[in-house]
C-alpha cells in the first residue's frame, strides 16, 4: 500500500476539492484534508503505513507500542485529575483540559494505527507506590507529577527517533507528537514553578532542574555532536543546557514509568 | 487576512505569473501560518507585490547544499533568523516589557544564538554565510507585533524541524535535530502563553490537529514562508537529497 496511491484515491473521490486546488500539490491537499475534510481517514492511512511496516520493521511496531504505553499513562492521569473534585483550580483547568485532549487523541491514533498489534491498556498506580499518595487531592503533587510525565514523554520520544530512520513517515508522526509533548511540558513546568514556589524552574530545562530531580539525569549535558559547547557564544552553562533537550533510552524510561504500571 | 488571501490578479501579472495567487495561498496553508500568524507573513507577501525585483532584492543567492549538510544548513539559516530577531527584541525592547517577559525573551535569544553558533561550528567550512535579516515588517516598539512575530518564528521552527527529520540520513544528526526541536516547541508554548495566559493556546487548535499532532512542513514551503525576512534568496532545492 502506497500513501500517495491512497491520496490519489481521495482526490478522485472529491472532485470539487481537486478543482479548487488544481495547482496545489499532494502535500497541500493532504494538509487541507487532515485539517478539515477527512480527519478520520488519517489514522486509516497511518494504519496502512504501519501494516506495511510490519513486513519491513518490527522496530517501528515496538516503538509505537512503547509510545502507546506512555500515552495510555498520560491519558488516564489527566482523566483522573480532571475528574477529581477540588483538585485543579478553575484558572488552570483550560490548560489541563487541552493537554488531556491531546493525550486522548494520541492514544486513539496509535490504537487505530496499530490495529490488532496494539497492546491492551495497563492498569496504573498514580500514587507511585505511595510516593505521590495525594496526587489527586493535592494540586502541588498533581502538577509535580504532570511536569515529570511530560518531560519524560519528550525524552522518551526523542530517544526513539533513531529507531525510526528506516520508517520516514512514522518518524514524522512521532516528531509531530514529540513537539506537542514539549509544548505541554513547557507550560506545566511554568505552572509547577509557581505552585511549588521553585523560581529556578522555567519552561525549558536548566541543568537538571525539575520537580522530580531523578528523571532529569543527563539533561545537564554540555557536549553536542562531539563538541564541548562550554563558553560557546560566551553564553552561560545554564543557557547551553537549556538550549538542548536530552533523550532517554527505553530502559531508562521504563525504570521511571515502571512504578506507575501495575499490570 | 481573508481579504489578503483573495487572488490578486495584478500582482500575478506583474510577476509574470511566477507566483500565482493559488501557489501563495497554498504555501501559506501548508506552512500552517495562514490562520495563526498570517498577518505578518501576508504583509511580507504583499510587500513582494510592490517590489520591482521580488525574487531577489539583494542579488545574492545562498545555496544550502544537499544531503544532511543541506538539512543542517537549512536549520542554521532558520536559527540565524531567530537569533537576529531576538537580539533585536532585547536591544530595542517594546514599550512596557515586564521583567518576567525580558527574562524569557533573553533566555530564548541566548538559546537561538547557541543553536546558531553550534550549527556554524558543526558545519565548519560547509556552513553557509551569515544571512542578512529583513525585519522591516515588524514593529519592534509594540508588544503585540513582537510577540506575534515570535510566535510565527517558533511555530515555523517547530514545523520546519518536524518536516526535516525524515530528510536526515544520519542518526546522530536526527538526534541533534530532536534535541533542538523540543526546545523550539517549549519556546512556542511559552510565547503563546505570554500572548494569552492560561488559555489553551500554548498548544492551540490553530496549530495542533485533531490527532493531537504539531505541524511538519517541507523545506520548500518553509523557505517560501520566511523569504520576506531574509535579504538573500535561499536555495533549498537539494536539502536532504
Amino acid at each position: 500500500m502506497d500513501i500517495f496511491k491512497i491520496i490519489d484515491d481521495f482526490q478522485k473521490a472529491d472532485g470539487d476539492t481537486v478543482g479548487r486546488l488544481e495547482y496545489a500539490t499532494r502535500r497541500h491537499f493532504m494538509s487541507k484534508m487532515s485539517s478539515k475534510v477527512a480527519l478520520a481517514a488519517v489514522p486509516t492511512m497511518f494504519a496502512s503505513i504501519v501494516n506495511k511496516a510490519f513486513g519491513q520493521s518490527a522496530a517501528a511496531v515496538d516503538v509505537l507500542n512503547y509510545a502507546l504505553t506512555l500515552e495510555y499513562l498520560e491519558d488516564e492521569f489527566y482523566k483522573a485529575g480532571l475528574a477529581a473534585a477540588n483538585l485543579i483550580p478553575a484558572s488552570d483547568r483550560t490548560i489541563f483540559t487541552q493537554i488531556g485532549k491531546h493525550e486522548t487523541q494520541h492514544v486513539a491514533f496509535l490504537v487505530k494505527a496499530l490495529g490488532t498489534k496494539a497492546i491492551a491498556k495497563p492498569s496504573f498506580d498514580f500514587q507511585y507506590g505511595g510516593a505521590f499518595g495525594d496526587v489527586f487531592s493535592n494540586y502541588k503533587t498533581f502538577v509535580t507529577v504532570s511536569s515529570a510525565l511530560e518531560d519524560t514523554g519528550v525524552r522518551a520520544y526523542k530517544g526513539q527517533a533513531g529507531a525510526l530512520l528506516a520508517d520516514p513517515q512514522i518518524l514524522e508522526y512521532a516528531l509531530q507528537v514529540h513537539s506537542v509533548e514539549a509544548r505541554h511540558a513547557a507550560v506545566v513546568r511554568r505552572l509547577a514553578a509557581t505552585v511549588t514556589g521553585n523560581a529556578a524552574m522555567k519552561g525549558w530545562i536548566t541543568g537538571k532542574e525539575g520537580a522530580v530531580p531523578a528523571i532529569y539525569a543527563g539533561e545537564e549535558n554540555m557536549t553536542q555532536g562531539g563538541k564541548d559547547l562550554k563558553n560557546l557564544a560566551s553564553k552561560s552553562d545554564a543557557a547551553i543546557t537549556e538550549a538542548f533537550d536530552e533523550p532517554l533510552t527505553k530502559q531508562q524510561v521504563l525504570a521511571i514509568a515502571g512504578p506507575f504500571i501495575k499490570a | 487576512m481573508n481579504q489578503l488571501l483573495k487572488p490578486n490578479t495584478n500582482s500575478a501579472k506583474e510577476e509574470g505569473g511566477n507566483v500565482s495567487p493559488v501557489n501563495r495561498r497554498s504555501f501559506l496553508r501548508a506552512a500552517g501560518i495562514a490562520t495563526s500568524l498570517g498577518t505578518i507573513a501576508l504583509t511580507t507577501a504583499c510587500n513582494d507585490d510592490d517590489d520591482p525585483n521580488p525574487t531577489n532584492p539583494s542579488g545574492d543567492t545562498v545555496d544550502l547544499g544537499s544531503g544532511d549538510v543541506g538539512v543542517l544548513n537549512y536549520a542554521y539559516a532558520l536559527e540565524q533568523l531567530e537569533a537576529a530577531f531576538y537580539s533585536q527584541v532585547i536591544t530595542t525592547p517594546y514599550a512596557g516589557m515586564t521583567d518576567a517577559e525580558k527574562i524569557i525573551l533573553t533566555d530564548i535569544r541566548d538559546h537561538e544564538i547557541i543553536h546558531r553558533d553550534f550549527f556554524k561550528a558543526a558545519l565548519g567550512d560547509k556552513a553557509i554565510k551569515g544571512l542578512t535579516p529583513n525585519f522591516a515588517s515588524i514593529d519592534f516598539t509594540k508588544k503585540d507585533a513582537v510577540l506575534g512575530a515570535a510566535k510565527l518564528f517558533e511555530d515555523t521552527g517547530v514545523a520546519a524541524y518536524n518536516g526535516a527529520g525524515k530528510l536526515l540520513k544520519d542518526g546522530g544528526n536526527l538526534l541533534l535535530a530532536g534535541k533542538i526541536v523540543s526546545v523550539e516547541a517549549r519556546h512556542a508554548a511559552v510565547i503563546r502563553d505570554l500572548i494569552k495566559p492560561k488559555s489553551a493556546d500554548f498548544a492551540g487548535d490553530d496549530i495542533i490537529d485533531a490527532n493531537g499532532m504539531d505541524k511538519a512542513v517541507s523545506p520548500a514551503d518553509i523557505l517560501a514562508a520566511v523569504k520576506g525576512f531574509v535579504k538573500e534568496t535561499i536555495n533549498g532545492a537539494n536539502v536532504g537529497k
